[in-house]
C-alpha cells in the first residue's frame, strides 16, 4: 500500500532535504539524528518538552488549508468602501498582479544590498522615487516607508533633527487623519517632544515644525503656503502628507514651500488589504537628502563607466549609526512600492491625470446630488472626500446605506464622511444619495447628476507644473510593452526562483504557492482597515488564531501583529516596558543594555522609545560578557529599564549562559527583550517566554514564510507575558480592542492581507512540521560550517562546537594572506551564479551563511564547491599565478560584454572569468552591470530616473 | 607639505594648527585611512560659536559617517568650500588642501603632541 500520509504532508515540500539528503549531513556532522543534533547545540536548561494541549492543529495538507482559509475569507463582507481616511478602491491593472504580485521573480527577491544583481528592482524603485518626488514638487523621495502614519511619525522627526528652533513643540492640523493623530502623539511622547494641534488659521506657537494634511481629512482643500511661511519665519519645517493622486491636479506641496512632503501611494493601484501592506512614501526638499530615513535609491556607474542603480548613503542607517541613525527602519514596501510605480508607468501622466478628474467629477456629482436634497457640505472646495451636516441622523445614513451595500464614514452623531475613488459609478453615488434622502431618489435628482459643473478646487491651486515626464512613463502603455518591461526588470534580478540566497540573519526560506494564494482574494484584499466589525469577523478570527499559535510556539501570553517591520516591533516592545515601568512609578527605568553585537536596530528602537543605551561588552566567544553585564547592571540597578538581547545571538549561537544573563536583569527590576530575528533556530525546541523574555518580536518575513518582496513587506509581531500584555500596540479605531496601548501603525492590524502566508504555514507545518524545519535548518548550517571549516576558519560556536542556523565564515585570514576580500568573494559569488551571504555582520570582514531548511543538499553542495574554489582562486592569487590587481576575485562580477568586448587583456582566461564550473555553460545568471562605484554614487547623488542617453554606449 | 611634527592633535584623531589665535582643524591621514573614500562633509555655518569637545559637523564615507568635533572653544572664522565640493581632499591631502575649518579661539586647551598622538594610534 502507498503511504498516503506521507504524500500529502507540506512539510516535506517545504523543507528541502529529505531523510536520505539529511543522513548524509549527519554523518558529515557527526551525529545519528536531528533530533540529537539539536539538542547537542540547544543548551539543555531551555529544552521544551511539547505541549499537552497545544493550540496547533495537526498538519493540513495545501488543499485543507485553503479550504479553511476560503471559509474564513467568506466571513469577510466586502462592500463597496467610501470611507476614506487615506485608503481608497483601486483597480490594480491585472498585467501587475499577474507579472509583479504573483511572480516570485519579484515577491522572493532580497533587500538590494548587493545591486549588481538587484538591478531590475532598484530601478523601479528609481521610478517609484521619480513618481513621488515629480508629484509633490520636491526634490528627492525615498524608496518608500511602511505606511503614512509612520511616514509622518519620521517627518517630524526629521523636522526635529533639522531645525534649530529650540522649542519642542510639534504643530498638528486639526484635520489630519485621526490615525496620524494616534500615532503622533504615542511617538512624540516616547522622545519628549509636545504635540500642539492647531486649525492652522490663526497665530502659531513657536515651534520646530508643522504638519499639514492636504487635502485635509475633511476633504477640505486649501492653501497652506501662508501657514508654511509663517513656520519657516519662526525657523520650522513644514511636513505636509499630500494624497498622489490629487496633487495630479493640484499645486504639489514642494511649491507650497513645503521641506518634506509624505504620504502614502496605496491608490495607486495596491489593495487595501484591510490596512495593509502599502508603500507610504517621504520625500524631501534640496539639503535635507542626508536626512532621509529608510532606504534611497541612487544613480551610480560600475567599474565599465556604465550607469547603474545602487542603495545611497547608506552609512547613515541603523547597522552603522546605531542610536546616532536618522531612524530605526530597516525596512522598506518595496514589492508595494513596485507595484505603485507600475501603475504610473501603465497609466502616464495623461491617465493619472484623467483618472483624478473623473474621481474629483464624481465627487461634484455627490455634492450636487446633496445639495438637490437640500444637504450642504462642510467645505467649499474638495477632491474627492466631503463631510455632509445632517441633524443627529448620522447614524441612520451609515445604516441605510450597509443596506445598499455602501460603508460610509461615521464622524459623529451629526457628520457623515463620504469619499470616492476611481472604482465609483454612477449607481453607487445614487445608493449613497438614496440613504441621504431616506427614500428611492426622485427623477430631478438624479438628473441634476448629469449636469454637475461646480468648481471643486481653488482656481489658484491649479497645477501648472508638469509631472511624470521621464520616457519610461509614457512607452509601455500597451499591455505587451508592460508585461515585457516586468520581464525585462525582472530578468537583471536574482531572487529564490533563481537559486539559493544563503543571507545570515535573514533566514530566505521558501514562500511557498499555497502560503501566497489567499493573498489577492477580493474576501481579504478589498478590505478598508477601518470597515466595521461585522464586515471583517473572518479576519480578526484568522488573526485571532494566529496570534494564539504565535504566543504558544515562542511561550508568551499575548501577541499584537499590529507593527509592521521587525523594527517597529521592536519599537512596540520597548514602548510596552517603558509603558510599564511609568505605571509601576519607576520613572528613571531608562538604561537600555545591548550588547556590542547587537543589530544597529536594537540601538536605534531603544533612542526612538525615549531609553538611553549602554553597551554590553562580546567575549571571544562571541557569548555577552557576563562580568560586564553584571557590572553595568550593578552601576544602573536603579534606573535599568531593559536589556534587549537576540536569541541565537546575532553570531548565530546559542548562548549557554542565557538563563543566566535574564535572572541577573529580573533581580534589579529590569526587562528583557528577546529579539526574535533568529526564531527559525529555536521552534520546536525551546521559547523565549520560558527562558526569561518578558517581550519579543518575531519577523514573520523569516521564521513565518512572508516573502521578502525585493526589501518589504515586513510584518514584526511583539508578543509579550501577562505583565506587559496591557501595553501592547492597540488602535483607537480597532474593531476589536484587543490590546490597550498606543499604536506604531497606521492600521489597527497592521499588514492584514499577507497574514494569510504566516497562518497557511503554521497551519500546513504543524507543530511536528516547526519542529522539522528547525532541525533541517540547524542541520543545513552545520553542514555547512563543517565542510567549509578547513577553508575559512568558522568565527564562533556554541556547546560541542556546533553553531545555529548560521554560521560566520572569517575571511579576515584570506585577505591578510591574499589580499582578497570578504567583498571580493561576495562578487565572485555572482560569477558563480550564486547571491552572497550577509557580509560584516555582525563581525566586519566576514561572511554569514544562512542555508534554510528549505535549500536541497544538491544546491547547498553546489555553493559550498563555489566557495571552496573560491579560496582556491584567492591562494592563486597569493602565490602570484594571478597579480593582485588583475585577477577574476578583484574584478568580479564578470558581465557577457566585458569577456566579449575588445581584446582580452587580462592574466586570466575567458572562462575562468564567466564559466568557472562548466555546469555554468548551459544554466548561467549573466549579471547586468560590473562592480559598482559606492564613492561616486554617494558624492554625486541622483535619486531620480537618469536621462536615457545616460545607458547610451 | 604641513610639518606634522609641528601640529598638535585631539585624541578624535583631529590635527590642529595653531598660529596666534587661530587654529586652522582638519583630520589625521589615520583617520581619513579608517574612514575609506569620504563621500560628504558637513560643516559649520562661518561666525557660529562652537564648544570643544562638542559635534560641530560630519564626515561621511562610503563605510561610515565621522563626527567633527570643535577641539577648542571659539568662533568659526573659515569652513573649507573646497573640500565640500570636494570631500575626496580629505584622503588624498588630510594634512593640506583637506584642512576643515579655521577657529578663532582665546584660550587653547591642553591637546596631543605629535609623539603622544603616534602613542596612541600605535603607528
Amino acid at each position: 500500500m502507498p503511504d498516503h500520509s506521507l504524500a500529502g504532508r507540506f512539510a516535506d515540500r517545504h523543507i528541502g532535504t529529505d531523510a536520505a539528503a539529511q543522513a548524509t549531513m549527519l554523518a558529515a556532522v557527526g551525529y545519528d539524528s536531528v533530533q540529537a543534533l539539536v539538542e547537542a547545540a540547544v543548551p539543555a536548561s531551555i529544552h521544551v518538552a511539547p505541549l499537552a494541549d497545544s493550540t496547533i492543529p495537526a498538519a493540513a495538507t495545501e488543499r485543507q488549508a485553503l479550504a479553511e482559509l476560503r471559509a474564513l475569507a467568506v466571513k469577510n463582507v466586502v462592500r463597496r468602501s467610501m470611507i476614506g481616511l487615506g485608503y481608497y478602491d483601486t483597480i490594480t491593472p491585472a498585467v501587475i498582479t499577474r507579472n509583479v504580485l504573483e511572480n516570485p521573480s519579484w515577491y522572493t527577491a532580497y533587500t538590494p544590498y548587493q545591486p549588481e544583481i538587484s538591478q531590475g528592482r532598484l530601478e523601479a524603485l528609481i521610478n517609484f522615487q521619480t513618481m513621488v518626488s515629480d508629484l509633490t514638487g520636491m526634490t528627492t523621495a525615498n524608496a518608500s516607508m511602511l505606511d503614512e502614519g509612520t511616514a509622518v511619525v519620521e517627518g517630524m522627526l526629521l523636522a526635529r533633527r533639522a531645525s534649530d528652533v529650540s522649542s519642542n513643540v510639534f504643530i498638528v492640523d486639526a484635520d489630519a487623519f485621526p490615525q496620524t493623530k494616534a500615532l503622533l502623539a504615542n511617538r512624540a511622547g516616547a522622545v519628549g517632544i509636545t504635540l500642539v494641534e492647531s486649525s492652522l488659521d490663526g497665530t502659531l506657537p513657536e515651534a520646530f515644525g508643522i504638519f499639514v494634511q492636504y487635502p485635509g481629512a475633511s476633504g477640505r482643500v486649501w492653501d497652506p503656503s501662508s501657514v508654511i511661511a509663517a513656520a519657516h519665519e519662526q525657523g520650522g519645517l513644514a511636513v505636509v502628507a499630500a494624497d498622489l493622486l490629487a496633487m495630479t491636479l493640484f499645486t504639489p506641496p514642494g511649491e507650497l514651500g513645503a521641506d518634506v512632503a509624505v504620504g502614502t501611494t496605496q491608490r495607486f493601484g495596491v489593495p487595501m488589504g484591510f490596512g495593509g501592506p502599502h508603500a507610504g512614501y517621504l520625500a524631501v526638499k534640496a539639503g535635507l537628502e542626508r536626512q532621509l530615513p529608510g532606504r534611497l535609491v541612487g544613480v551610480s556607474q560600475d567599474a565599465d563607466g556604465h550607469a547603474a542603480y545602487r542603495l545611497s548613503l547608506q552609512v547613515r542607517e541603523q547597522h552603522i549609526r546605531r542610536e546616532k541613525a536618522t531612524s530605526n527602519i530597516c525596512t522598506a514596501q518595496v514589492l508595494l512600492a513596485v507595484m505603485a510605480s507600475m501603475y504610473a508607468v501603465y497609466h502616464g501622466p495623461d491617465g493619472l491625470r484623467r483618472i483624478a478628474r473623473q474621481v474629483a467629477g464624481r465627487a461634484r456629482q455627490l455634492v450636487t446630488g446633496l445639495s438637490t436634497l437640500g444637504l450642504a457640505v462642510e467645505s467649499d472646495y474638495y477632491f474627492d472626500t466631503v463631510r455632509v451636516r445632517v441633524l443627529g441622523e448620522a447614524h441612520s445614513v451609515v445604516a441605510r446605506a450597509r443596506l445598499s451595500n455602501v460603508n460610509l464614514h461615521l464622524v459623529d452623531a451629526d457628520t457623515v464622511g463620504v469619499s470616492v475613488d476611481e472604482t465609483t459609478e454612477l449607481v453607487d453615488l445614487q445608493a449613497v444619495l438614496a440613504a441621504f434622502a431616506a427614500q428611492p431618489l426622485s427623477t430631478a435628482v438624479i438628473e441634476a447628476l448629469s449636469r454637475a459643473e461646480l468648481p471643486t478646487f481653488p482656481p489658484e491651486l491649479g497645477r501648472t507644473t508638469e509631472y511624470l515626464t521621464h520616457p519610461v512613463f509614457t512607452t509601455h502603455r500597451s499591455e505587451t510593452a508592460m508585461m515585457r518591461y516586468l520581464k525585462y526588470l525582472a530578468d537583471k534580478d536574482y531572487a529564490l526562483d533563481r537559486g539559493m540566497i544563503p543571507l545570515g540573519s535573514c533566514t530566505m526560506k521558501l514562500n511557498s504557492a499555497t502560503e501566497m494564494e489567499a493573498v489577492t482574494w477580493p474576501e481579504f484584499a478589498g478590505i478598508h482597515p477601518f470597515a466595521p466589525e461585522a464586515d471583517v469577523t473572518g479576519y480578526l478570527e484568522l488573526i485571532e488564531q494566529l496570534q494564539a499559535w504565535l504566543a504558544e510556539v515562542t511561550g508568551y501570553d499575548s501577541v499584537s501583529l499590529q507593527p509592521n517591520a521587525g523594527s517597529q516591533g521592536e519599537l512596540a516592545g520597548l514602548l510596552a516596558i517603558r509603558g510599564y515601568h511609568l505605571a509601576n512609578g519607576n520613572v528613571q527605568r531608562t538604561v537600555c543594555l545591548i550588547p556590542s553585537s547587537a543589530h544597529g536596530t536594537n540601538a536605534a528602537s531603544a533612542v526612538l522609545s525615549g531609553m538611553t543605551v549602554v553597551v554590553v561588552a562580546t567575549n571571544d566567544l562571541g557569548n555577552v560578557d557576563l562580568d560586564d553585564l553584571r557590572a553595568k547592571i550593578a552601576l544602573h540597578a536603579d534606573t535599568l529599564a531593559a536589556l534587549m538581547i537576540t536569541y541565537p545571538s546575532t553570531h548565530g549561537v546559542y548562548e549557554h549562559e542565557v538563563r543566566a544573563i535574564t535572572d541577573a536583569v529580573h533581580d534589579v527590576g529590569g526587562q528583557v527583550y528577546v529579539d526574535g530575528a533568529n526564531l527559525n533556530a529555536l521552534l520546536g525546541y525551546a521559547r523565549f517566554g520560558d527562558f526569561g523574555g518578558d517581550v519579543s518580536h518575531l519577523n514573520l518575513h523569516k521564521t513565518f514564510c512572508i516573502p521578502h518582496g525585493g526589501g518589504g513587506p515586513g510584518v514584526g509581531p511583539v508578543a509579550a507575558k501577562a505583565h506587559l500584555a496591557p501595553y501592547l500596540p492597540g488602535h483607537p479605531m480597532a474593531q476589536r480592542a484587543l490590546h490597550a496601548g498606543a499604536p506604531v501603525s497606521a492600521a489597527p492590524y497592521g499588514s492584514p492581507s499577507i497574514l494569510p502566508i504566516s497562518w497557511a504555514y503554521v497551519r500546513m507545518m504543524g507543530t511536528d512540521g516547526l519542529k522539522a524545519a528547525t532541525g533541517a535548518a540547524v542541520l543545513a548550517a552545520n553542514y555547512v560550517a563543517v565542510r567549509l571549516r578547513d577553508h575559512y576558519p568558522v568565527l564562533y560556536a556554541g556547546d560541542n562546537g556546533l553553531v545555529a542556523h548560521e554560521c560566520i565564515l572569517d575571511l579576515r585570514p584570506l585577505k591578510e594572506a591574499t589580499g582578497i576580500d570578504n567583498n571580493d568573494v561576495a562578487k565572485r559569488l555572482i560569477d558563480y551564479g550564486f547571491h552572497a551571504p550577509t557580509m560584516s555582520f555582525p563581525v566586519s570582514g566576514t561572511l554569514m551563511v544562512e542555508p534554510t531548511e528549505s535549500e536541497d543538499l544538491a544546491e547547498i553542495d553546489r555553493f559550498i564547491d563555489a566557495m571552496i574554489a573560491i579560496k582556491v582562486e584567492a591562494d592563486a592569487v597569493a602565490a602570484g599565478r594571478w597579480p593582485a590587481d588583475d585577477n577574476p576575485l578583484g574584478n568580479a562580477p564578470h558581465t557577457a560584454e566585458s569577456v566579449v568586448v575588445g581584446e582580452w587583456r587580462h592574466a586570466y582566461s575567458r572562462q575562468d572569468a564567466v564559466y568557472p564550473f562548466a555546469s555554468l555553460i548551459r544554466h548561467k545568471y549573466w549579471p547586468p552591470v560590473r562592480r559598482i562605484d559606492n564613492a561616486y554614487g554617494d558624492r554625486n547623488l541622483v535619486c531620480s530616473c537618469p536621462p536615457v542617453d545616460a545607458f547610451a554606449d | 607639505m604641513t610639518d606634522e611634527k609641528s601640529l598638535r592633535y585631539t585624541a578624535e584623531h583631529e590635527w590642529v594648527l595653531v598660529d596666534g589665535n587661530t587654529a586652522l582643524v582638519g583630520i589625521t591621514a589615520y583617520a581619513a585611512e579608517k574612514l575609506g573614500d569620504v563621500v560628504f562633509v558637513d560643516l559649520p555655518k562661518v561666525g557660529s560659536t562652537v564648544a570643544q569637545g562638542k559635534v560641530v559637523g560630519e564626515i561621511e564615507s562610503t563605510k561610515s559617517v565621522g563626527e567633527l568635533f570643535a577641539p577648542v572653544n571659539g568662533t568659526v572664522l573659515d569652513a573649507n568650500d573646497a573640500v565640500v565640493a570636494s570631500p575626496e581632499l580629505v584622503n588624498s591631502d588630510p594634512f593640506g588642501a583637506g584642512w576643515l575649518i579655521k577657529v578663532e579661539f582665546t584660550e587653547l586647551p591642553p591637546l596631543l603632541s605629535y609623539d603622544e598622538y603616534t602613542k596612541l594610534t600605535g603607528e
